[in-house]
């Protein structure tokens, strides 16, 4: 493992003036370490966010927002009751991801930032665009099978793997981020990157910005009664999704009055289209209807190789998480969190 | 012909008892050491660097990078490879394969080591193996089965023939009322042991003494012996903690023999630890196989031809090793013809080898799918027409069974989960959830083999017992298992007897693997501890003064320490004082086990089950989960109930993951395997091990060996697969003929 060094700042002021190029952010460590071991990633320098006490609190904010530091712990934030109970389809999500002993560690400014699991990106013998500009993509002729059907480019058809961040974007939290030039807020929807000509342009973060806080906005908590994760996937638990969807509805009188919308691991970034969200708005909550935002979501489309399964899948699966936020939020985190299987209820 | 038969001996009190795991407690608290945990004083660390194409040359490593890097103490290349003496292209034993270590540049397979790095640190030499920066010159990689045309294997593994014969399958076909032609295909798998393989290598001038996981302690002294050119008495091989084997680690590989050798021509102690990615390349592995099964029934649903034809992707530079998964339709099904032939197709892969039940495990899948496919085509219960086929006597031999008490299996298995009720037709069953639901079972084989073993058994001064044999525990608990043994031949309870194993300076305890383990160390102890009660009898019986005095002609009972007189329990003494009388010296048994040839040839020797599978399949998603699994197995005398369960429950899960995720991934350009981490290449996790029972029915057997034992490492693997995979097609009416099956199989197969 290649020589580097290693700092760990107090203060998102001190972790800012310590970047420089070549130095990486630190938050649990289960994906950046990872990485560095098997020579993908090779940062100068280490900026151990671990210390900074300010990014770890969850704040529950009087307007019914909220506001997560991006040092809270993925487990920390699922467990918060308060949390859980406003915006139960993030909990229910990140319940859903990795194990029990990654969500421990990993944060939530992590899960936010963490790379593909395209797995030409994570060999360094491989040729990937998005790991190294210009060299190609292996992926497109190679082993496919769980990349992207939306928004890919000839250039990269990796898929952003977080749970996390798909209810994320259904609900459009907001990133709020520090850096040299001090600070901003990124919308989640411009967070993230479609691969274009240059996939090594991940995410909207400048050089030496960090994530600070996420933020839910207040009308995020509007659909608490009716929200749900729904997570295609290989196993039973412990495997990334094949498709994902976070589904939030309002309901009135047996009619939608507003839904969200939002599909994981088919893109480079959650994909939310707020055309099939309104096709939702004033029908009642069937599953003609909820097909027809199926499709709106899906519009575009295609295989980038062999994952042509992955449309039909996500369409039935989109269909299958509004009848399930329909049904409502169960009063209980279920067992198996975003499952189909989800019959039992567990101890949380 | 005649046979005196004597029925296996009632034992004492310790087998048959659920003992629990004596090594537990270690092991949980960390105290248990494995290879890896062992820092002889100035130990070396060693990486290999693994090729990262599948064929051609090394053209250039970046040596004065690596050694120019802090820390780094020596790289090795095949310009300056440490010495091997035995010739690494030759196979000097059975189950030897040619070994890579640095002779020269070429690349046969992805992962092979092409150079070696030694560092002060693990850091070092792993930055070190790093820098080196292969060059290559690359030619295309043979990936897949259309790689080349499928040929004919020269002989299958374990010296068994590529083809065997029974009758003749075309005309059992062409007279047949209906027929069935299927053909499926099963991934390449790797051994995901808990613990990679490591190894911890100390040389003192001409002597060797390693530390690293074996399941063939004895025999293996005698590769490295080869490979190194000394005594194989030089050489200590200490093993008492594996973290799993499965076939894995009973011969040396390329990187622990460089480790070795790394070590004797550096002069210092060196480890080499694997890494979770370097196991899927020179650690063995079980080949892919495509399998056509063709099966013809007369109007009586009675198999007129059983013929399977599997094909194998082997390596290109040694092919021992085809997959055998054919072999599983000899021996089960009572077909009057039966055809089995072993093909092989060519890849640039490192050799395949024994992985839990070798061909069995992939044979049985294909074949108890299609016997479930011809039952369909009959109309007919699956379980009816197994027992339609049941087989009395070994098919095409015509040898009887020296036990077989799969009917028992059958009727216990399908009580126990209900099968009685079931819908012939698929898609008839949902839950109140709306789960598609399917019932599906399959019919588990195992051969009971038998290798060869010594033990010594010793009785202290003291009455109370030590014994040794190199046997290994993977974890299937033999540290329990076999003292159980020893403690009844030894007449005493467990806690009285000091077990020493692990440790090639033990008397040879013979190979953990084939499901043989118990049966032949257990024997040997057996033997051993016989022998050392009859030199105790005969000493009572001669001494004047002991009460056993003049009784040596009608034999002894030990129990609980004490010698009594086979016909006058009355007459009796303790171990201590007939020691203390003759001298206060030790006593020492020394016994063997193995099977005479004639006993193998007279019979047929299997363990059997049956496997019974639930499946509840999301109607719309087809997510599927395995929710219930009933598995009866007869596999003669249990000496540990509790470890045997857990054997044989083990072999279940491993059924579950071989039929819903177990696969290489190879990148078909390249060859290259895509996911080799355990994040990509799945096994079952907790969630997807739902309910799971094991029953294991009674059976004596008074051929297989002394003690009746059969075996349970891997027979639980075999009738899983295809009963989960029945399971699927009963719930959705979709046979998927590919595994892993996934949600992708049936979702575009609507
Ligand atoms: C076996 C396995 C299975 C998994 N399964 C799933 C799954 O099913 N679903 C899922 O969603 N995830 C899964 N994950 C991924 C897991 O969620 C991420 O590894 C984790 O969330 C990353 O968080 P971390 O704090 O450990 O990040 P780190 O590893 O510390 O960092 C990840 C990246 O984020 C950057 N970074 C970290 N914090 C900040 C910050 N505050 N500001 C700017 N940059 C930052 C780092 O520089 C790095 O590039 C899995 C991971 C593993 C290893
Ligand atoms: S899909 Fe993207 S990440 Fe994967 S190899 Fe291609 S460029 Fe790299």
């Amino acid at each position: 493992m290649k020589r580097f060094d290693y700092m760990r700042p107090l203060s998102v002021a001190d972790a800012v003036s310590a970047y420089k190029p070549g130095a990486a952010y630190l938050g649990g460590g289960t994906n950046l370490l990872d990485l560095m071991k098997i020579g993908v990633m090779q940062p100068e320098t280490l900026i151990d966010l671990g210390r900074i006490a300010e990014l770890e609190a969850i704040e529950m904010l009087p307007d019914g927002g909220a506001r997560i530091g991006a040092l809270v712990k993925n487990s920390d934030l699922a467990y918060d009751r308060a949390f859980a109970a406003a915006f139960p389809m993030v909990a229910e999500a990140i319940l859903a991801g990795a194990s029990g002993q990654l969500r421990n560690a990993a944060t939530v400014g992590g899960n936010l930032m963490q790379k593909t699991r395209c797995t030409y990106f994570q060999d360094p013998h491989s040729p990937c665009n998005r790991r190294e500009p210009g060299t190609g993509c292996a992926a497109r002729e190679g082993d496919n099978a769980n990349l992207a059907v939306l928004g890919w480019s000839d250039a990269c058809i990796a898929t952003n793997p977080s749970d996390m961040c798909v209810p994320l974007a259904a609900l459009g939290a907001v990133i709020e981020v520090q850096g040299p030039a001090g600070k901003r807020d990124i919308p989640i929807a411009n967070f993230h990157f479609l691969p274009g000509d240059q996939p090594e342009n991940e995410t909207a973060l400048q050089p030496g910005e960090l994530v600070v806080a996420i933020r839910l906005p207040a009308e995020a908590a509007a659909f608490a009664r009716n929200a749900r994760y729904l997570k295609v996937r290989e196993r039973t638990s412990f495997a990334f999704a094949l498709v994902s969807v976070a589904a939030a509805l309002q309901i009135e009188g047996g009619r939608i009055t507003e839904a969200r919308l939002a599909l994981g691991a088919v893109a480079a970034k959650p994909w939310r289209v707020t055309a099939a969200e309104e096709l939702l708005a004033g029908q009642a909550p069937t599953a003609e209807a909820f097909a027809r935002a199926a499709d709106a979501l899906l519009q575009g489309a295609r295989p980038s190789g062999e994952n042509g399964y992955k449309i039909e899948l996500a369409r039935r699966a989109i269909v299958r998480a509004l009848q399930m936020s329909a049904a409502g939020t169960p009063k209980r985190m279920p067992a198996l969190p975003a499952s189909s299987f989800a019959e039992e209820v567990s101890h949380v | 012909m005649s046979e005196t038969v004597t029925m296996p001996m009632r034992f004492g009190s310790n087998s048959g008892q659920s003992v629990t795991r004596r090594d537990g407690i270690a092991k949980v608290t960390g105290r248990a050491t494995y290879a890896a945990d062992n820092h002889p004083d100035g130990m070396l660390y060693a990486v290999y660097v693994p090729a990262t194409i599948a064929r051609g040359r090394v053209t250039h490593l970046d040596t004065a990078a690596a050694e120019a890097h802090p820390g780094v103490v020596e790289v090795f290349t095949p310009k300056n490879r440490p010495p091997v003496v035995g010739d690494p292209d030759k196979k000097p034993f059975m189950f030897a394969i040619p070994i890579e270590v640095l002779q020269d540049d070429t690349v046969r397979y992805a992962m092979q080591p092409i150079a070696l790095v030694v560092g002060e640190t693990l850091e070092a030499a792993t930055e070190g193996a790093r820098l080196l920066n292969p060059q290559y010159e690359i030619e295309p990689a043979r990936t897949g089965f259309d790689a080349e045309p499928a040929r004919r294997a020269a002989s299958g593994p374990f010296g068994r023939p590529a083809e065997v014969v029974h009758g003749d399958t075309e005309a059992g076909l062409s007279r047949a009322k209906q027929t069935l032609d299927v053909t499926y295909d099963t991934p390449a798998q790797y051994h995901n042991a808990m613990e990679p393989h490591a190894i911890v290598a100390k040389w003192d001038g001409d002597r060797l003494e390693i530390d690293t996981p074996n399941q063939a302690i004895v025999l293996s002294r005698g590769f490295y012996a080869y490979y190194f050119g000394i005594p194989a008495e030089n050489i200590l091989i200490r093993s008492p903690y594996l973290g799993g084997g499965f076939g894995s680690k009973a011969v040396p590989y390329s990187p622990l023999v460089l480790a070795i050798a790394a070590a004797r021509k550096l002069d210092r102690p060196v480890k080499l630890a694997m890494t979770r990615a370097q196991m899927f390349g020179p650690v063995g592995h079980r080949g892919a196989t495509r399998q056509r099964l063709r099966i013809g029934i007369d109007g009586d649903a009675q198999m007129t031809a059983l013929d399977h034809v599997s094909t194998a992707i082997v390596d290109s530079f040694d092919s021992s090793f085809p997959e055998p998964a054919a072999n599983a339709s000899q021996g089960l099904y009572n077909a009057s013809s039966l055809h089995s032939l072993m093909m092989i197709v060519h890849n640039d892969i490192g050799v395949p080898g024994a992985m839990r039940a070798p061909g069995e495990a992939s044979g049985s899948a294909a074949l108890e799918c299609a016997i479930d496919e011809m039952a369909e085509k009959a109309g007919i219960d699956p379980l009816e027409f197994r027992l339609k086929n049941y087989a009395d006597v070994e098919p095409g031999t015509g040898k009887p069974y020296s036990s077989k008490a799969l009917r028992e299996c059958y009727a216990e298995g399908a009580k126990r989960f209900g099968w009685a009720g079931r819908p012939i037709a698929p898609r008839q069953m949902v839950d109140d959830k709306g789960f598609l639901t399917g019932w599906g079972m399959g019919t588990a084989l195992f051969g009971a083999p038998m290798f060869a073993a010594q033990a010594r058994a010793i009785l202290r001064p003291d009455g109370t017992g030590l014994v040794e044999t190199a046997a290994a525990d993977m974890g299937q608990g033999a540290w329990t298992a076999l003292a159980q043994i020893a403690a009844d031949s030894l007449g005493l309870p467990l806690d009285k007897v000091e077990f020493r194993s692990g440790s090639s300076d033990l008397p040879d305890g013979g190979v953990a693997g084939g499901s043989g383990h118990t049966a032949t160390a257990g024997g040997a102890l057996h033997a051993a501890g016989t022998d050392a009660i009859r030199r105790l009898g005969e000493i009572a019986a001669a001494d004047p003064q002991s009460p056993l005095f003049g009784t040596g002609n009608q034999g002894f009972v030990a129990r609980d320490g004490r010698l009594y007189a086979a016909r006058d329990e009355s007459r009796s003494e303790a171990y201590a004082d007939i020691i203390a009388r003759a001298g206060g010296q030790e006593i020492e048994g020394k016994g063997s086990a193995a099977r005479p040839p004639e006993d193998a040839e007279r019979h047929a020797m299997y363990s059997h089950g049956a496997v019974f599978a639930e499946v509840k399949i999301d109607p719309v998603l087809f997510q599927m989960r395995v929710t219930r699994l009933v598995g009866a197995f007869a596999a003669g005398r249990i000496i540990n109930p509790k470890l045997a369960e857990s054997q044989l429950m083990g072999g279940m899960i491993w059924g579950i993951s071989f039929a819903l995720h177990e696969e290489a991934r190879f990148d078909k350009r390249t060859g290259r395997i895509m996911n080799t981490d355990l994040a990509g290449y799945h096994i079952p996790v907790n969630a997807d091990v739902q309910r799971l029972e094991v029953i294991t029915v009674h059976e004596d057997d008074p051929y297989v060996n002394p003690l009746g034992i059969k075996g349970v490492g891997e027979i639980g693997v075999t009738g899983t697969v295809g009963a989960i995979a029945n399971a699927i097609w009963h719930a959705t009416g979709r046979r998927v003929r590919r595994f892993p099956i996934r949600i992708e199989d049936l979702l575009l197969q609507q």
